[in-house]
């Protein structure tokens, strides 16, 4: 397929623009599932983490977990949506490693409805609403066609992951570009993450996006939807919804309908399959879960759990870019608040250090480190101090940054001492320049002349004399200064 | 024991208690001839899916030895107590009356299991019931129809027809059974007995095989007031593992009524519902208004109130209990346990158990439930039959401002013979006229032996109360006991 034209960020692709919704599946991290007291727990011996109410046994009873209900207010109040009184139904359907036949499942009346989440670059996507749900278990079929139940000789089924608590987040269809959609879960994911509402890991499917994507000439109705499943990475989303968008439109300029259908993302061939069309549906028959009675969290309950909200990725970023003097939406801004480094970094600032020095220190050198990295963050500053006197250059900052990374701290000064990087002193860097020109006349006469290139000769011989250690700015400088 | 000889057998529940706790009477000489009874005449009435023998004399000679050491070994200490099959013990089958369930033995007790242990009370058996309670007779199960121990030719009621059976023969002097639209006040009244259906979340569901959640309710049989008031104190209260189980603000739940029974109804007022549905019969119709006479003569005042919805409790029940029945049985399935038919595919093996495993009218109700609650029906169907559950719900709310407690028949017949009304699904619909609407208000009602009617058979008189006025209600129960036994048709025992 041909490229498609991104002016001004925007997506078109033969006239036509997109129109995206995400839904978003969350494993909650509490400790004991929604509905039983059952460890919530990843990678365990399978149908280990069971009881009756997990197994759907006959005479078994759903209690709800208040802990689940709390980090769905949580995520839901972070995502700026009003908390709300909520009920369970029952969404019934047969399959094997769905216990009960039916998913206990907010349905009409969702917990949290109506927030928004701002993209990086202000960019707002509305949220509809955040349900909480139970999860199903694990099937694995053996034998038969590749890993379908269909055609397959056998079936095992895990019910350690039946009844997890899930949160559903609903986004309106406001996304117009696969980027935003990349953005809108990056930055979701990082919320979920900073507020402990779920590990997110999209790799151990704890987070499971569905994109809802369908194309329109502008100001058109909206068009027939496809919902696209399996998008299991970031990349995949932005790769699944261009490819979708892409062939919607080649359908409807070959003069064919759009069908609402379910299609699968294959991660091998870049493409969408069909799943299932809109006919195939089960009616799911939803009606109130007589088991559970209503969660009404009450506006004490709800401001407690408001005010214990930590701050946000989004005004994280704004903090640290205004320490650093960064751009908000700049790269070491978002890397290094999505790893959670931002508050080292204020910390770097807060005991003396340069906030701009120790950002990019952080972005460079603190990828495998986490949220709180091993080097004191005195020691961080002590280096930037020394950058910003000039006793130190950049080049030789990152050297004595790595020695210091290596040993989870160390004394800026006296390992730069131990390098050798004592800081030159002006007369003995002058005679350097001094000397630098008077080996090269012709560059200096073109550097004289205007010529910019020139100079880069000559910054590079005093280099070399110096090893390296002269500063490449206080060289440029004296250049200049001496210039007729 | 010498004492053994000179006092009478102790036949109620209250009587054993006490002789087991004072060391008069050995429990295990209690089990003992419940067994014999059971061994005697159970073969004809077929009460009992299992006679739990075995552990039932073990519990016994534990409670014997306990009362030997002088611990209090509870309320019911000794008492036999028969469970409907529908209530979960672990380790013991827990059929339903269903093939579905076939091999089955649940992993864990139900909290009212646990409850009756805990008191003292010893499990002798798993009763008969309509298939996963569906049905007003116990013919609707698979190990074949229970018999009225008052006339084998007729049936019991149901579908607790084999708790209430039970208890009318003198199997067990207590069983438990569930009420989703009468099925333990029907059979009660059919058998001679009393049954109570409590208020909608006073007794724990967990482990009570469900029908339809949000109606059914556990109760007991018992052949006294006295007795069920007794045994409904040991299983009522909150329990944390049923969210729809009442807690209170004060105390755990648990109803207050035997030191009540004998303050009698001076100053009641007792309700007569002027616009109840009509169809009892002359026997029936006679024997409520020599009820209403009693309490006028004890000092109660008899009050004409109106209950507009009472009448269409009937066709709302039909609609939303096979609606929750429709998704509560879709869980047998033949996956994780009972009864699977093997066949090409996971659809068609579903398709295979299921249609081996289910009675005609557990299927009916499937087949109904999943229609009412189509796309394009809820509306028509479910949605309004929510309706006209919350006017029943107002409506009795309104009378309940006027008056105490209301009395109705429990059933509109005497009990009918074996086979009369299975051709017509909508005859044995009707059986449960005037019980349905309490479960769908999820108020209190019991039903009474009030004399006889048609060929000398029991007839039942029901007494409603608002939620957790179970204390109201049974003293209007006991002054009815007490009316019975001066009738001159007077009931003897079966």
């Amino acid at each position: 397929m041909s490229e498609t034209s991104t002016t001004g960020g925007a997506w078109s692709f033969h006239g036509y623009e997109l129109v995206v919704g995400l839904e978003v599946h969350v494993e909650l991290a509490t400790r004991t599932k929604l509905f039983s007291a059952s460890p919530n727990r990843f990678g365990d011996e399978p149908n280990t983490n069971i009881d009756p109410v997990t197994l759907g046994l006959p005479g078994a009873l759903p209690v709800l977990n208040r802990q689940a209900v709390e980090l769905a207010m949580r995520l839901g109040l972070a995502l700026n949506c009003t908390v709300q009184r909520s009920t369970f139904a029952r969404k019934n359907y047969f399959y094997p490693d769905m216990p009960k036949a039916y998913q206990i499942s907010q349905y009409d009346e969702p917990i949290c409805i109506d927030g928004w989440l701002d993209l990086p670059d202000g960019f707002r996507v509305g949220i509809e609403r955040a349900h909480l749900e139970e999860d199903t278990g694990k099937s694995t079929h053996k034998g038969g066609a590749g890993g379908r139940i269909h055609g397959s000789d056998y079936s095992l089924i895990d019910f350690n992951r039946a009844g997890v608590p899930l949160v559903e987040i609903v986004s309106r269809p406001d996304i117009r570009t696969p980027e935003q959609a990349k953005a809108y879960v990056s930055e979701l994911r990082a919320i979920l993450v900073a507020v402990g509402a779920s590990d997110a890991k999209m790799e151990e499917g704890s987070m499971r996006v569905d994109a809802n994507v369908s194309v329109r000439l502008p100001g058109a109705e909206l068009g027939t939807r496809c919902e696209i499943k399996n998008v299991n990475s970031v990349r995949s989303v932005g790769r699944a919804i261009e490819y979708e968008a892409q062939r919607q439109v080649g359908m409807l300029e070959a003069g064919e309908k759009i069908r609402q259908e379910t299609r699968h993302w294959d991660e091998n061939d870049g493409r969408t399959h069909t799943l299932r069309s809109k006919e195939d549906a089960d009616d799911y028959r939803y009606f109130q879960e007589p088991d559970l009675v209503v969660v009404d969290p009450d506006v004490e309950w709800i401001e407690r759990v408001r005010s214990a909200l930590p701050v946000l990725p989004a005004a994280r970023r704004t903090r640290l870019a205004a320490a650093t003097g960064q751009p908000v939406d700049g790269e070491a801004v978002l890397v290094v608040t999505e790893r959670g480094q931002d508050s080292y970094v204020l910390e770097v600032a807060a005991v003396g250090g340069d906030a701009g020095r120790a950002l990019v220190h952080v972005k460079e050198a603190f990828a495998d480190q986490g949220d709180r990295p091993r080097v004191p963050a005195s020691d961080l500053a002590a280096l930037t101090r020394l950058e910003i006197d000039g006793a130190l250059t950049a080049t030789q900052a990152k050297q004595v940054l790595a020695e210091i990374v290596g040993n989870g701290g160390g004394d800026a000064r006296a390992i730069a001492a131990a390098k050798g990087f004592e800081a030159m002193d002006t007369s003995e860097l002058e005679a350097m320049v001094d000397a630098a020109i008077a080996a090269a006349p012709e560059a200096w006469a073109k550097f004289c002349a205007g010529e910019g290139k020139a100079m880069g000769a000559l910054v590079g011989a005093v280099m070399k004399a110096s090893k390296g250690q002269a500063d490449g700015k206080a060289v440029t400088a004296l250049l200049n200064a001496r210039r007729p | 024991m010498a004492d053994s000889m000179e006092s009478p057998t102790p036949t109620t529940a209250t009587d054993i208690a006490w002789n087991v706790r004072n060391n008069l009477v050995k429990a295990t000489d209690v089990i003992d001839r419940h067994l014999a009874a059971i061994h005697d005449r159970d073969g004809e009435i077929n009460a009992f899916n299992t006679v739990t023998a075995d552990v039932a004399r073990a519990r016994a000679a534990e409670i014997d030895e306990g009362v030997a050491v002088g611990r209090d070994m509870g309320p019911l200490a000794g008492v036999p107590i028969a469970l409907k099959d529908n209530m979960c013990t672990r380790g013991i089958p827990t059929t339903c009356s269903s093939k579905i369930l076939d091999g089955w033995k649940p992993p864990y007790d139900a909290t009212i299991v646990t409850r009756l242990h805990e008191a003292g009370a010893i499990l002798i058996g798993k009763t008969n019931l309509d298939e996963f309670a569906m049905g007003s007779s116990t013919e609707n199960s698979a190990f074949g129809p229970t018999r009225n121990p008052r006339d084998t030719s007729r049936v019991p009621g149901g579908s607790s027809g084999g708790s209430a059976a039970a208890v009318a023969a003198g199997f067990a002097p207590l069983a438990l059974g569930s009420d989703t639209g009468g099925s333990i006040r029907q059979p009660a009244a059919l058998c001679g007995v009393v049954g109570v259906k409590p208020t909608y979340g006073a007794v724990s569901r967990y482990g009570l095989v469900a029908f339809a959640s949000s109606l059914d309710q556990i109760g007991p049989f018992a052949t006294t007031v006295a007795d069920a008031a007794l045994v409904l104190e040991v299983i009522s209260g909150y329990d944390p593992m049923d969210s729809t189980s009442i807690k209170p603000a004060v105390g755990d739940g648990t109803l207050d009524l035997t030191r009540q029974l004998e303050w009698g109804v001076a100053g009641l007022r007792v309700g007569r519902i002027a616009d109840l549905p009509t169809g009892a019969s002359p026997d029936v119709a006679e024997r409520l208004e020599q009820a209403f006479d009693a309490l006028r003569a004890a000092g109660a005042e008899i009050v004409d109130v109106q209950v507009p919805a009472y009448g269409y409790g009937l066709t709302a029940y039909y609609l939303i209990a096979p609606a929750e029945a429709s998704s509560n049985l879709a869980r047998y399935d033949g996956v994780r346990f009972g009864m699977r038919v093997d066949a090409a595919d996971t659809n068609a093996m579903y398709m295979a158990t299921r249609t081996a495993g289910f009675g005609d009218e557990v299927k009916r109700r499937i087949m109904l439930g999943t229609y009412a609650l189509s796309a394009g029906y809820y509306d028509a169907y479910y949605g309004r039959a929510l309706k006209v559950r919350r006017l029943i719900a107002d409506d009795f709310a309104a009378a309940y401002e006027h008056v105490d407690v209301l009395l109705t028949p429990t059933s509109p017949t005497v009990a009918f013979p074996i086979g009369d009304k299975t051709a017509d699904p909508m005859s044995m619909y009707l059986c449960d006229t005037y019980t349905i609407p309490s479960n769908l208000s999820g108020e209190p009602a019991m039903s009474v032996p009030f004399g006889t009617g048609e060929a000398g058979l029991p007839v039942g008189v029901q007494v409603l109360a608002p939620a957790l006025k179970e204390d109201v209600m049974f003293r209007v129960a006991a002054e009815l006991e007490r009316a019975a036994a001066s009738l001159v048709q007077g009931l003897e025992p079966a």
